[in-house]
């Protein structure tokens, strides 16, 4: 075992921070060459922002919600018809027209993504009164079933004045530099990492390991799980509005089950129950799925045509890859421990030969 | 609505639920056995749409039902084998994931092979004949799919109850390890439960899409979850509750259509999934001292 002194530590952090930004700089210095990367790492960070908030609430309490895809419709939407630019809205809304009421109101983004998720969170305080009682399957069929609601609520012609129905959104203002995304995204991480340390955090670990004794120990089941559904559904809400901002048209498809699928595959190949694994794991399969698009094109090899890589190809391996995970690698990249400078070293001194030869010898220093 | 309109509405409703019915045991007797809500049950489904497609295309109906129903069987029972099984001691939500994985591997996998372009379903020329009682009139698989769901439930009740297989999956459905030190064999119960369910799950894939007349990769995962909810709403555990469950969601859901709420008839099912979870977790016509949910 290696142990970094905490000197060692702060300079790391600062150097793998300062790194990144540098780098991120470079990338805005050309955007046309550098746009596809971009767009990846903005899209990977929005995805931790989700895959975090659903581990809060499924590896770290043990509340199995499938509802991810409706909050995040919420806050997507929340943040679209706020921030939709007045003079473009007749435009947007070239069906129906936009309702009296909404038609001048625009406010500044920060505002709206924060509205977006605090909408989320009553329609997730309303509804956890209701069903958090319920046992894990029924959970999470209920969640899915509420975000099948909100889905076909926010498609309804009955909403057309205000959501545009069917038709979707388009002309959400969008994110002028990677900063932003990246900056608001780790807030939001850094948040519900101080939440989980907190008392309520030990708390929710408590209700996963074992509800009957938790509560034995004086944790209030309700008040917690309904604290957890809360504070997830919120940063689920804001990453909402972050992918409204990111995409900049959305429409009610883009909020189906597949999206919740997509999140929890994030969530389970990092590890249920690590923060630094989901967000390890949401760089790996965002960037995976755009950079194994090869997968969908049609190869030759030797003017042979391979007809095995055709579109949708990619899909299944990820999918498969879910299984694989679920199946025969059960904790995923990072189990439920979190990152570390620590964990880093002794990898690496694992693999150097002088690391091999010392433990060889009993692991006794010579 | 004049009196006809609303009979063959009715009708319509009754032969749509009768479709759910069929899929709805399947939830029930999966959930009964392995406490397990298999959500790719809405896939096995629709790959069953699929394999009537591909074996209509080189054999007549009555070598293609027959094929369909076989290899949508195998499917289920492949499934719990390759997926469920290895899970058997794992935590709960881990046989959960890999039920959704399960689903989703399916549905990708059919979009990888078939596109996700609807496919048109093949018509089954004595299933399309139309018919007609009194004034209504409408092709002879609306008339039949109640029929065939009914016998189909009197045939698996009288299976459950006086077969030595159906015992054993009531006695496993009752306590896992009693069942188990009784010399139950689980697996091969187990297998026969899935066996049957996607059994009756490639019936109801022949009559629902019959009647929809196309096939795409995600036409199960709606109609999975309605006959999920309709498997709680007759109480889970409950065959026949399954079966009056699948009617009544038909019956509602048409209606809705028919007065003109079609975007909100989904939702309808999962409101009354939740009420049905609040005030009666044990359905309509579960066991009394079922476990809490």
């Amino acid at each position: 075992m290696i142990r970094l002194n905490s000197k060692t530590k702060l300079i790391l952090t600062v150097a793998a921070l300062g790194l990144t930004m540098l780098w991120f700089y470079h990338l805005e210095q050309n955007p046309r060459a550098n746009g596809y990367l971009i767009k990846i790492l903005e899209r990977s960070a929005i995805y931790a922002v989700v895959a975090v908030a659903m581990n809060l609430m499924n590896g770290f309490t043990g509340l199995f919600s499938l509802g991810q895809a409706g909050f995040m419709a919420i806050g997507a939407y929340t943040v679209g018809i706020l921030t939709i630019p007045v003079e473009a809205r007749p435009n947007v809304y070239y069906i129906s027209g936009v309702a009296p009421w909404l038609e001048k109101i625009e406010i500044h983004y920060l505002a709206a993504l924060f509205l977006g998720g605090l909408i989320a969170a009553v329609f997730a305080a309303l509804i956890g009164v209701l069903i958090l009682k319920l046992r894990s399957d029924y959970l999470a069929i209920a969640t899915l079933g509420f975000a099948e609601i909100i889905r076909s609520v926010i498609a309804s012609p009955q909403m057309d004045t205000i959501t545009n129905g069917s038709y979707g959104l388009k002309k959400i203002l969008r994110f002028e530099t990677i900063y932003t995304p990246f900056i608001l995204s780790a807030v939001c991480i850094f948040m519900m990492v101080l939440i989980l340390r907190s008392s309520y955090g030990r708390a929710f670990l408590a209700i996963r390991e074992d509800e009957v004794a938790a509560e034995a120990m004086g944790i209030n089941l309700f008040t917690h799980k309904e604290l957890s559904f809360v504070i997830s559904s919120f940063f689920t809400g804001v990453a909402g509005g972050l992918l409204a901002m990111f995409m900049g048209s959305i429409d009610s498809g883009t909020f189906r089950v597949t999206l919740t699928y997509d999140i929890l595959l994030i969530v389970v190949l990092g590890g249920m129950g690590s923060v630094s694994g989901s967000v390890i794991a949401a760089f790996l399969v965002t960037g995976g799925r755009e950079y194994l698009r090869f997968f969908d094109e049609p190869l030759k090899i030797a003017g042979v045509q391979i007809s095995l890589f055709r579109p949708g190809f990619r899909m299944v391996i990820f999918s498969a890859l879910l299984m694989i995970v679920v199946l025969f690698y059960r904790k995923g990249i990072m189990g439920d421990t979190e990152f570390s400078w620590d964990g880093i070293a002794n990898f690496i001194y694992r693999f150097l030969p002088t690391g091999k030869a010392r433990r060889g010898n009993g692991g006794r220093d010579e | 609505m004049s009196l006809e309109t609303v009979l063959q509405h009715v009708l319509a409703g009754i032969s749509l639920g009768g479709a759910y019915a069929l899929i709805a045991i399947g939830y029930t007797m999966v959930y009964g056995v392995l406490r397990l809500i298999n959500f790719a049950h809405g896939e096995i489904f629709m790959i069953a749409g699929y394999l009537m497609i591909f074996s209509m295309a080189s054999m007549p109906w009555q070598i293609a039902i027959p094929v369909v129903l076989i290899g949508t069987t195998l499917l289920g029972v492949f499934i719990e084998r390759f997926a469920y099984s290895p899970l058997r001691s794992a935590p709960r939500m881990s046989i959960m994931i890999s039920a959704i994985g399960v689903s989703y591997l399916l549905q990708n996998l059919a979009t990888y092979l078939f596109t996700a372009l609807p496919r048109g379903y093949p018509v089954i020329p004595f299933l399309k004949k139309v018919f007609q009682i009194g004034t209504i009139s409408s092709s002879l698989v609306t008339f039949i799919t109640p029929v065939i769901t009914v016998v189909l439930v009197i045939l698996l009740v009288q299976l459950i109850t006086h077969t030595k297989i159906g015992m054993a999956m009531r006695a496993v459905s009752k306590d896992f390890e009693t069942a188990t030190l009784m010399g139950i064999q689980l697996n091969s119960v187990i297998s026969a439960t899935f066996a049957i369910g996607s059994f009756l799950a490639g019936v109801g894939s022949i009559l629902y899409f019959t009647d929809r007349m196309s096939v795409n990769p995600f036409s199960g995962a709606l109609p999975g979850l309605k006959c999920f909810v309709a498997a709680v709403l007759g109480g889970i555990g409950s065959i026949p509750g399954a079966m009056i469950g699948g009617f009544i969601l038909g019956l509602g859901e048409t209606f809705m259509v028919a007065l003109g709420f079609s975007t909100f008839s989904d939702a309808f099912t999962f409101v009354i999934l939740v009420l049905m979870l609040l005030f009666k977790p044990t359905g309509l016509f579960g066991e009394m001292e079922a476990e809490k949910v």
